[in-house]
């Protein structure tokens, strides 16, 4: 009796996270959402790496916030919501990246904004009369059918945002990894923090709409994280961290649709799973191998 | 002992009577100095008398409040391709997607737009600084896993890439074990005669560089003293810009700098810069052996 209760529950439990029905025509009639998560991918494994070089995570959370806020005050005006997220997490990006010019400075900057934005974000939610679903997707994330239109702007966005980035690539790493040295050679180091606050802002704004703004950290951190544990190549992190970027995002979107429940806890899942994984093999490895050395003796001293 | 230059000197570092303080604190004033083309300078003080801050003022990064810097005949300025910079130590970041030639890489064109295309030319020239300060053996290995004093060496390679008309050198030689000490300080002395490279040496320990050394600017207490090691080296004049008695002891060559009186509030710092011990029998001894090795 119980056995067939809990066996109900938990197919009942299964079948919310997993529904095969129609899949390939559901499929086909979101390939624009699908193809709009695969370009998502792309800016999430190349904005990631830097956020991980200048220790960033923070920010980008608190721009997610700053970005629901802008997202949910344009929902209440009744203007378009992709540009109330973009306003919203481009003004906070610039402004963390205007004030705190340290990092120490820079995360108390966050810790005061964040909550602001959450807050004022509820606020105009509150107020809001519309339809309840577009509340909460802006917090969780949604797969809506993508128009021709707004697959186009993802693809602005991913460009705009992968160009700037290769063409600041090179003094973008030195000023994040040596910020005096990188100065004392003539690397405008402000000019590119603020740069860089804006190429984030962007991608976490295009992130927002998809993964929503709670996680926009498993889209532009998680990948990169794992893809640092298993090398140290630049060009092979990035391409591993694009790599594993673009498995979570589209391959929760395709579980996503099997599925009632938003797409972010399938995101998210994907993301950890190759973060943990990556962490094993980067363990594993440390035992067995020398890190790139060669000879591992030390050397004698001669006397 | 220093054999003075015979070539046709040429400013390259000059400062004309310049000042810097931050707030109410002077460090220094009235800095008149000019520094030839060539020339191996070293730089001698306590903690906080300013050595790295005037390091600092010839690379542009910070200003001086008021008299002038020029370097390499225009005022100094950030981006100067002839100047290279080994900072005071400070460990990098450890999950940085960088292994150690790909720093070494940034000395040549980190300054640079775009992203690092693999370039024939510049793998020789990275593999032959790797080479030099005897970073080959962990080229691959990431920096974050490398030690205080592998680092160490990495920035050094790094500062030298560009092949810089003058370095400067913050410490450089802190957190090297023994023989790497000697053969980094080696390197730097060869980079200073064959290319005829200023060195700008800044250090609590001028014994392992002695030999090298063409003249010394000692800063204590916003003061300071310019001059050959056997000029600024000694009793009274140490004792005068320290304002308390200070004696220099002087054996085989090396140098033992002794605060005199303890009750002296400036004595900590006169003990500080010079560490016997260290002089007496780690460092002092140690080159004196592998010089006549050599
Ligand atoms: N940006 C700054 N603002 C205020 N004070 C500063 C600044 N930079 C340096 N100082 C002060 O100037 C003094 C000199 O600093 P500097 O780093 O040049 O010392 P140093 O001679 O290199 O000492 P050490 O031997 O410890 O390396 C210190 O007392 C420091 O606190
Ligand atoms: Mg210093």
């Amino acid at each position: 009796m119980i056995h067939l209760i809990v066996a109900l529950t938990a197919s009942e439990f299964w079948s919310k996270i997993f529904v095969f029905d129609r899949y390939g025509e559901l499929v086909q009639l979101l390939s624009q959402s699908i193809l709009a998560g695969a370009v998502l991918g792309v800016i999430g494994g190349f904005v990631g790496m830097f956020v991980m070089m200048r220790d960033h995570a923070f920010a980008v959370h608190g721009i997610a916030e700053m970005s629901f806020a802008g997202a949910a005050l344009f929902l209440l005006l009744g203007f378009d919501v992709v540009t109330g997220s973009l306003v919203g997490s481009i003004a906070s990006a610039i402004l963390i990246g205007l004030l705190g010019v340290k990092r120490s400075e820079s995360n108390s900057v966050i810790g005061a904004l964040m909550p602001f934005g959450l807050g004022l974000g509820i606020l105009f939610l509150s107020m809001y009369e519309g339809r309840a679903n577009n509340k909460f997707s802006l917090l969780t994330g949604q797969i809506v059918s993508v128009d021709d239109s707004q697959l186009l702007e993802m693809i602005i966005g991913a460009v705009i945002v992968v160009a700037a980035l290769t063409l600041v690539w090179r003094p973008l790493t030195f000023a994040s990894l040596d910020p005096e040295v990188a100065r004392a050679k003539g690397v405008p180091l402000r000019a590119l923090s603020l740069l860089f606050m804006v190429i984030l802002g962007i991608a976490v704004a295009l992130s927002v709409q998809v993964v929503g703004s709670l996680l926009v950290l498993a889209l532009l951190i998680t990948p990169s994280a794992a893809a640092l544990q298993v090398t140290s190549s630049p060009l092979k992190a990035l391409i591993f961290s694009v790599l594993f970027a673009e498995i979570s995002m589209v391959g929760g979107m395709l579980l996503a649709l099997a599925g009632s429940l938003p797409i972010s806890p399938y995101v998210t899942t994907i993301s950890f799973i190759i973060y943990v994984l990556c962490r094993i093999v980067a363990g594993v490895r440390g035992r067995h191998s020398a890190s790139g050395r060669g000879e591992t003796q030390p050397q004698k001293i001669a006397a | 002992m220093n054999p003075q230059h015979p070539r046709i000197s040429q400013a390259s570092i000059a400062v004309h009577n310049g000042e810097l303080s931050f707030g109410s604190r002077k460090l220094w004033s009235e800095l008149d100095l000019t520094i030839q083309q060539g020339e191996y300078f070293a730089v001698l003080g306590p903690n906080g008398s300013g050595k790295s801050t005037f390091l600092k003022v010839v690379l542009g990064l910070t200003q001086l409040n008021s008299g002038s810097i020029s370097v390499l005949g225009s005022p100094a300025k950030t981006g100067n391709p002839g100047v290279g910079y080994i900072p005071q130590q400070r460990p990098l970041p450890t999950n940085a997607p960088l292994r150690a030639r790909d720093f070494v890489g940034l000395g040549i064109d980190g300054h640079k737009w775009g992203i690092r295309v693999g370039n024939k030319k510049q793998n020789a020239v990275i593999d032959q600084l790797l080479e030099a300060v005897g970073a080959t053996e962990y080229a691959k290995v990431p920096i974050g896993l490398l030690s205080g004093g592998e680092q160490q060496r990495l920035r050094i390679a790094q500062a030298l890439a560009n092949d810089p008309q003058i370095l400067l050198a913050d410490e450089a030689l802190l957190s090297l074990d023994l023989n790497h000490q000697y053969a980094v300080s080696d390197l730097i002395h060869r980079y200073n005669k064959e290319k005829n490279a200023t060195v700008v040496f800044v250090t609590h320990e001028i014994n392992p560089i002695i030999d090298h050394v063409d003249r010394v600017l000692y800063l204590a207490n916003g003061r300071f003293t310019v001059g050959t090691v056997e000029e600024v080296m000694r009793s009274e004049v140490l004792s005068d810009l320290y304002q308390t008695q200070v004696t220099v002891i002087r054996t085989n060559g090396r140098y033992v700098v002794v605060g005199g009186d303890a009750n002296a509030p400036l004595d900590i710092s006169a003990g500080d810069i010079t560490h016997p011990h260290c002089s007496d029998h780690g460092l002092g001894s140690t080159y004196a052996e592998r010089e006549i090795r050599a």
